[in-house]
């Protein structure tokens, strides 16, 4: 079998046999479980009973006495706050309230319940809302209108192009929250997939296993079987993450509802998310060779390493100006620039979407960091093979490097 | 081994420009030894050996007999973390030595090992030896250079020093004295300028003029008991000490 491909193999089999390997892949779709279980019990709790709800009411202001059943709920009139507390310690009604007579002005209501709770329930402070409009405007308008002022707007909003027809991509969260979440699952692909090559390179220098590879492969042979390899476990990873989002968002969305159920992953996305994923770990991974190459141990390896690790997560400290201002030049420059390129691309898509133009440059100025990458770190591996001890300042490197 | 690039000219290895297939006929141990500590010792060996153009199945077959032949069958399915360190070094060594190099480069092969795995590995040098395989030691331990070595060549900043087989080494760097192991009284011989005593001998130092054969002769008719009698050559360790020290003057 070819070496490059024997590297390869070993690389990608040790790597994904690695408990924190598994357990990193795993631990993804099983918290984003975890949430939706929370969710379940959380608002299992809260949701309100389906069985009809009693709810007393004394009114001192007059009036209200239509309306009385709304959803679930029932408002049940009692005369005086003590029939009401009566009725409530016997357990007959969950709670009640007091419109008091100068109710108009005020807009007090005092409401009376024997469970300690942070606030009232969003069904039982809605149903106390509606009887309350419903009672005031009854007879004066009419019932539509009442019902309009329940639920007054539903807003819906349709972004056109610039030919004025409707734009395929509707924006919204529904359409943020899948780049955002490739975006995220980017930065952390690149951040650990990048560590392994790191780690492995970096590991094999400090115990001298380089030595022994290198008098049985070549540079190029030792660092492509080992990119590969190791990105091919990252697009392990990427993959159990992409396949589980929209398994769990139809999870999510059957459940939890709102906004989730309008996310859908259309396929450039998908495609622009594995060709950036590829260009990304890959620039990042010869950068972590070139690193591991002119340190003696994990650790200073490790050091250096988080200068550039932290530029796929830097988007993300900044996620509330680029909400902010999605059109601004900043971000184009920085969609351009190889190291923040892939999650901000990602990121802006959500947003705004990228002009075809900056998808082109910013993808040939990746490919072309990579080459120029690769290059430097085989020189590198070369030269630094055998030096241990202190490491080389960045005139020391380049003066080495000169050297034929 | 192509691990750095040379400064200038060329090398060969085998009589031909290094490649990737001349690779596969190279067994190199380095000085700093270091195997993948996650690995099993049989995996180690298995992944190694294929970068060495071996298959599996041959690999795990050689791995087998050579496991066994160091005693080591027995740890085979443990990890390389688990290893004593003379264990993990004979395990460095199988890798070395498992494809059937022609030429094995051993840098400082007896570091850090205990007395009975060094007597174990010089076993297998020799082995290699004999069964015509060109075995290159780097060492610093002239005992272990005269114990095994069939020619000698001294490296001194970059330069060769000294390059023959220890006999003609020895012979070049004998002072004309002899050693002499002795009961009785020894009196004035002729021909020897100068007695060096010694925990248990005496070493005698002859004048130019004088032979080994005639002082034993001269020493025999003084009527001492001789229990010992040999012409006196240098140690390896001596003529390094000599030859280094010349360079460092």
């Amino acid at each position: 079998m070819n070496k490059t491909l024997l590297i390869f193999r070993h690389e990608f089999l040790h790597t994904i046999k690695r408990t924190g390997f598994i357990i990193l892949t795993l631990a993804l779709p099983v918290l984003a479980l975890l949430g939706i279980g929370i969710f379940h019990i959380v608002s299992g709790v809260t949701r309100p009973p389906t069985e009809v709800t009693k709810i007393g009411y004394v009114d001192k202001a007059g009036g209200f006495d239509q309306f009385a059943t709304q959803g679930n709920i029932t408002l049940v009139r009692f005369d005086t706050p003590e029939a009401a507390t009566q009725v409530l310690i016997k357990k007959d009604i969950g709670e009640y309230f007091i419109i008091p007579p100068d109710f108009i002005s005020t807009g007090i209501i005092s409401r009376y319940t024997t469970q300690r709770e942070l606030t009232p329930s969003a069904a039982t402070t809605a149903a106390i809302k509606n009887f309350i409009s419903s009672n005031l405007l009854a007879g004066k308008v009419p019932t539509t209108t009442i019902t309009r002022v329940e639920a007054p707007l539903y807003l819906v909003t349709t972004t056109l192009t610039s030919t004025g027809a409707v734009a395929p991509k509707q924006g919204g969260f529904g359409n943020f929250i899948i780049p955002a979440i490739f975006g995220a699952m980017l930065a952390l692909a690149l951040v650990f997939t990048s560590t392994y090559v790191l780690q492995s390179l970096a590991e094999e220098k400090e115990n001298r296993l380089m030595e022994i590879l290198l008098s049985s492969v070549s540079t190029r042979q030792l660092l492509t079987g080992k990119v590969l390899g190791l990105g091919a476990a990252g697009m392990v990873q990427v993959i159990v993450w992409v396949v589980s989002i929209p398994l769990l968002l139809n999870l999510a969305s059957s459940s939890i509802g709102g906004f989730l159920s309008t996310i859908q992953i259309t396929p450039s996305l998908l495609v622009l998310g594995v060709v950036y994923f590829i260009l990304g770990y890959s620039l990042f991974a010869v950068l972590s060779a070139g690193v591991a190459a002119i340190s003696s141990t994990v650790r200073e390896a490790q050091g250096l390493a988080s200068i550039y690790t932290l530029f796929p997560i830097a988007p993300f400290w900044f996620l509330s100006l680029l909400l902010l201002a999605p059109s601004s030049p900043i971000w184009i420059v920085f969609s351009i620039f190889p190291f923040s390129a892939p999650v901000l691309v990602m990121l802006r898509l959500g947003l705004t979407g990228v002009p075809a133009w900056q998808l082109v440059v910013s993808i040939a100025v990746l490919v072309l960091s990579i080459i120029g990458g690769l290059l430097l770190a085989v020189r590198l591996l070369r030269t630094y093979v055998l030096m241990y001890g202190k490491r080389p300042g960045i005139g020391e490197i380049i003066r080495n490097l000169r050297v034929k | 081994m192509d691990i750095i690039k040379p400064d200038s000219g060329d090398i060969a290895i085998l009589g031909e420009k290094l490649t990737e297939a001349s690779k596969n006929r190279l067994g190199y141990l380095p000085e700093e030894r270091g195997l993948y500590r996650k690995l099993t010792v049989m995996d180690s060996i298995i992944y190694l050996a294929s970068l060495k153009g071996m298959d599996s199945r041959s690999a795990r077959k050689k791995a087998d007999e050579l496991l066994n032949q160091t005693g080591m069958l027995l740890h085979e399915r443990k990890k390389i973390d688990e290893l004593s360190k003379g264990m993990g070094q004979i395990i460095q060594f199988i890798v070395t030595i498992i494809h059937d190099p022609e030429l094995i480069i051993l840098d400082e092969p007896f570091s850090g090992l205990d007395p009975v795995n060094t007597e174990l590995l010089k076993k297998l040098i020799i082995d290699l030896r004999n069964q015509g395989k060109a075995v290159v030691l780097s060492t610093h331990q002239m005992n272990q250079v005269e114990e095994l070595c069939d020619r000698i060549l001294m490296i001194d900043n970059g330069r060769n020093v000294l390059y023959g087989n220890p006999t003609e080494i020895k012979s070049k760097y004998r002072s004309n004295s002899v050693i002499l192991d002795f009961e009785g009284e020894l009196g004035q011989v002729l021909g020897v300028t100068e007695k060096r005593a010694h925990k248990g001998y005496v070493e005698l130092v002859l004048d130019a003029n004088t032979t080994p054969k005639q002082v034993l002769e001269r020493l025999v008719s003084t009527g001492i008991i001789i229990n010992r009698f040999e012409v006196a050559t240098p140690s390896m360790n001596e003529i390094f000490l000599e030859v280094a020290g010349k360079n460092y003057e």
